[in-house]
């Protein structure tokens, strides 16, 4: 279905408004720039990170993503840190097009400038951060010129954890267990199974563990993905980024596989 | 009427380094009837005295809600004030939209001073003619803050504005550190002392001509106020049990923790009397 | 198969909306609303969240239940929201029904060559007393009904509402006409079945509901008093008063 109301049973242009129907100060005017022919809007991504995961634990939200940034299927970049601290207890982790994300590091950067130069105490937490980025990524939608980035927000508002979602189309969620990409076919049922219903229980040490081996995971099945990773942790202790963390892999059952590729013996 | 030199616009400095039409704003503010403004550590309230024209005519409104969480009280010119409220409240709703967070009230009353200086400083501009009051609450508390045309904002434990509130001041500096401790009915019977003292000596406070604004829990006379406290302002018949809770005019020092203070004779200057100012000509 | 890729210049377009499911329902009694939705929301076949709200206070009389494309519906939401505050400051009392669904006419049709996608039903108590239901397409028609349900499953609801409120093909009894109103209590029934049938048949929906009741000023509210979960959201027993019921729906 066409879902552009401009295109439905719009009449043939001799037909158009022959009785003056239409009320002169509502006639669409659209204001011609005139360089508005060669702008180009982002219609697609370019350099992509993959999935993001993150979960709620009892002391707050854990949040990983791998180095990688893609050009296609090349694995062009292989030290891109995906995470981004933003102020004292938020922490977001992008997927999608990492140069409209780093578009969105320094808004957001400039942002915690702005605010922390109020010097009055209040300071931005990740339900307002992720307020904020709600905003920009569905204005930027409704004028067809979106940010191609599905994001997770985590971080500790007023003591509780928090963790939310949101995209290129402005959609917007919360829940306890959540993944962009991939891994919201691949990660997500390991995670709910972890975490649901668990997330006064479980440990840092737990939702460490539970993060390794959905990375694990993702690295055997996602083609865009790298053995190489980061944790961000928000907790009342602050916010931290790791060292880059290497999967083990075993490639072993590999060799029996036959049917497809090269080996169809 | 006064006549000054270097006051036909704001550009221009006085040789005393002063800014007339900026000054005459104040005086503005003088001109309005008084507000009082009270902070504990659970409320901040506003009072205010309402003027009618006449019998035939209804009181004015001397207090708007800016959000759920902020409401003011005004001194002056009342279009101007109407002005300034419209900006603080789309302050507020911009804040929502935006970061889903009630603004804080610094924030509120630093947008609207900011706002007054560049009338203090560009040429063809006349400064607002009103001053504010502003109560609200955020995660740091209750707050109090007066704004002026002058864009000076300054946060106080209690302070009153336009006529004759110097007397309202006289009144408030003699109590204000038994304020912190107060509850809600305590501190509403403080403002209302306060308030009386600006009224002329044959006039009363009555429920038509007292406005009262709160932030914070609600007291035990008020009924369906959200647990959150909101901003709320009683008139009429709601704020017949707070004038009953008066002591007799005359009868000084209500509340009975306050120590009386020294009388402080004659060493403020009573309001609305300018120093004398070698820029001033009296002309006719 | 001829090839037909480079006969004309291609573009990818980027497409600005998506479908979040899920299904919204309200059904007016002679004094009181019941305004109901189910709480998930996915998006293909992922289930994005099982707790998603899609049904909104307005007013202390006024409730929107909104469904579709879920920003959209959030941010329709937020801007009804910031449009009633600046009604409520300048006219020092909260807006009527009515007045409501107007406003939400204008405000979809003015988005009428970039729409909302979304399907919008507006739920409350009218300044006369009566319960009423206001359903809206996504660019704005409006009218009132007794009943109505949109969404993912509305084909599946609305067939069992059209029965069991107007009491299509049913033939009553010799001399007992079917009642014009039903009772809360029947309401409420009809609202949670409708709710598990959905849930059933229609992947979409499921996970939680959330129901809320407004009921006229005056009306005994005895009717709730042994529902489960219930909870008030009024602060004033002398006027119209507000209920949210919440119930489990099967989450697979």
């Amino acid at each position: 279905m066409d879902h552009f109301p401009t295109n439905w049973g719009r009449p043939r242009n001799e037909l158009h408004d022959q009785y003056n129907t239409y009320p002169i100060h509502q006639r669409p005017s659209q204001p011609k720039d005139v360089f508005g022919e060669g702008v180009q809007r982002t219609q697609q991504p370019i350099v992509t990170g993959t999935s993001v995961l993150a979960i709620k634990f009892k002391d707050g939200i854990m949040m990983a993503a791998d180095n990688l940034a893609s050009y296609g299927s090349l694995a062009r970049f292989k030290d891109i840190q995906r995470l981004h601290p933003v102020g004292t207890s938020t922490i977001i982790g992008a997927s999608g097009d990492m140069s409209d994300f780093q578009y969105l590091q320094h808004t957001l950067d400039e942002l915690m400038v702005d605010e922390f130069t109020n010097g009055d105490g209040h300071e931005l937490g990740p339900a307002e951060v992720h307020e904020y980025l709600s905003r920009v990524m569905y204005g930027r939608r409704s004028k067809l010129n979106p940010l191609w980035n599905s994001l997770l927000v985590g971080g500790l508002q007023d003591g509780k954890p928090f963790l939310a979602y949101v995209d290129l189309l402005g959609t917007t969620y919360s829940a306890s267990s959540i993944a962009t990409g991939y891994g919201s076919y691949i990660a997500i049922p390991i995670l709910r199974a972890a975490v649901d219903n668990k997330e006064n229980t479980l440990t840092e040490e737990d939702a460490r563990k539970l993060l390794h081996e959905c990375m694990r995971v993702l690295y055997y099945r996602d083609a865009r993905s790298l053995d190489k990773y980061q944790i961000g942790i928000v907790t009342s202790a602050g916010v931290s980024v790791s060292d880059a963390i290497k999967l083990e892999t075993n490639w072993d059952f590999a060799e029996g596989i036959r049917g497809y590729g090269a080996q169809t013996q | 009427m006064f006549r000054n030199t270097y006051d036909s616009d704001n550009v221009v400095f006085s040789p005393q380094g002063r800014l007339h039409q900026v000054e005459y704003a104040s005086e503005a503010v003088k001109q309005g009837s008084a507000v009082v403004g009270l902070r504990s550590k659970t409320h901040s309230i506003l009072l205010a005295l309402k003027r009618s024209l006449g019998e035939l005519a209804s009181y004015q409104q001397k207090m708007y809600r800016i959000d759920e969480h902020v409401g003011i009280a005004i001194a002056g010119l009342t279009s101007d004030a109407r002005v300034l409220s419209n900006f603080m409240r789309q302050q507020a709703m911009s804040s929502r939209m935006v970061f889903n967070r009630p603004i804080p009230v610094n924030r509120l009353v630093s947008s609207i001073a900011d706002k007054a200086q560049v009338n203090t400083q560009e040429y063809g501009r006349r400064p607002y003619g009103v001053g504010f009051l502003v109560v609200g609450q955020d995660k740091n508390g209750p707050h109090l803050y007066e704004f002026s045309p002058s864009g000076n904002s300054y946060e106080y434990y209690a302070m009153s504005i336009g006529a004759r509130s110097q007397s309202a001041k006289t009144y408030l500096e003699r109590h204000y550190e038994s304020f912190a401790d107060c509850n809600l009915e305590e501190l509403i019977c403080h403002g209302l002392h306060a308030l009386r003292e600006t009224l002329q000596q044959d006039k009363e406070l009555t429920i038509n001509n007292t406005s009262i604004g709160i932030v914070g829990p609600a007291s035990a006379h008020e009924k369906d106020v959200p647990s959150a406290g909101n901003f709320r302002i009683l008139e009429g018949e709601t704020i017949q049990v707070y004038l009953d809770s008066m002591l007799p005019k005359g009868h000084q020092d209500p509340a009975p923790a306050a120590p009386a203070a020294p009388a402080e004779g004659g060493a403020a200057p009573p309001a609305g009397v300018a120093v004398a100012d070698e820029d001033v000509q009296m002309a006719e | 198969m001829p090839d037909t890729a480079h006969e004309q210049p291609q573009q990818r377009q980027f497409y600005p909306y998506t479908e979040n499911g899920g299904t919204i329902l309200a059904i007016a009694g002679a004094d009181f609303t019941v305004i109901a939705g189910d709480t998930r929301q996915s998006e293909g076949y992922s289930i994005q969240t099982r707790y998603a709200p899609k049904v909104f206070r307005l007013t202390e009389r006024a409730v929107l239940a909104v469904n579709g494309f879920a920003a959209d519906g959030n941010m329709f939401v937020k801007k009804v929201k910031q449009r009633l505050e600046w009604y409520r400051h300048a006219h020092a009392k909260e807006m009527p029904l009515r007045a409501i669904a107007r406003l939400i006419q204008t405000m979809l049709y003015a988005q009428r060559f970039f729409p909302y996608y979304v399907n919008n039903i507006l739920g409350g108590i009218e300044e006369d007393g009566s319960g009423a239901v206001y359903s809206f397409d996504p660019v704005g028609s409006y009218e009132r009904e007794a009943c109505r349900a949109a969404g993912a499953a509305s084909s599946l609801v609305q067939p069992f509402l059209d029965n069991q409120i107007y009491f299509k093909n049913q033939t009553p009894a010799p001399g007992t006409p079917h009642p014009t109103y039903l009772p809360l209590p029947d309401v409420l029934a009809i609202v949670i079945d409708s709710f598990t049938s959905a849930t059933e048949r229609h992947i979409e929906v499921g996970d939680g509901l959330e129901m809320y009741v407004v009921l006229a000023k005056g009306r005994s509210i005895e009717e709730l008093a042994d529902v489960a979960g219930v909870q008030e959201l009024t602060t004033r027993a002398d006027g119209d008063r507000m209920f949210v019921i919440q119930r489990e729906l099967k989450k697979d």
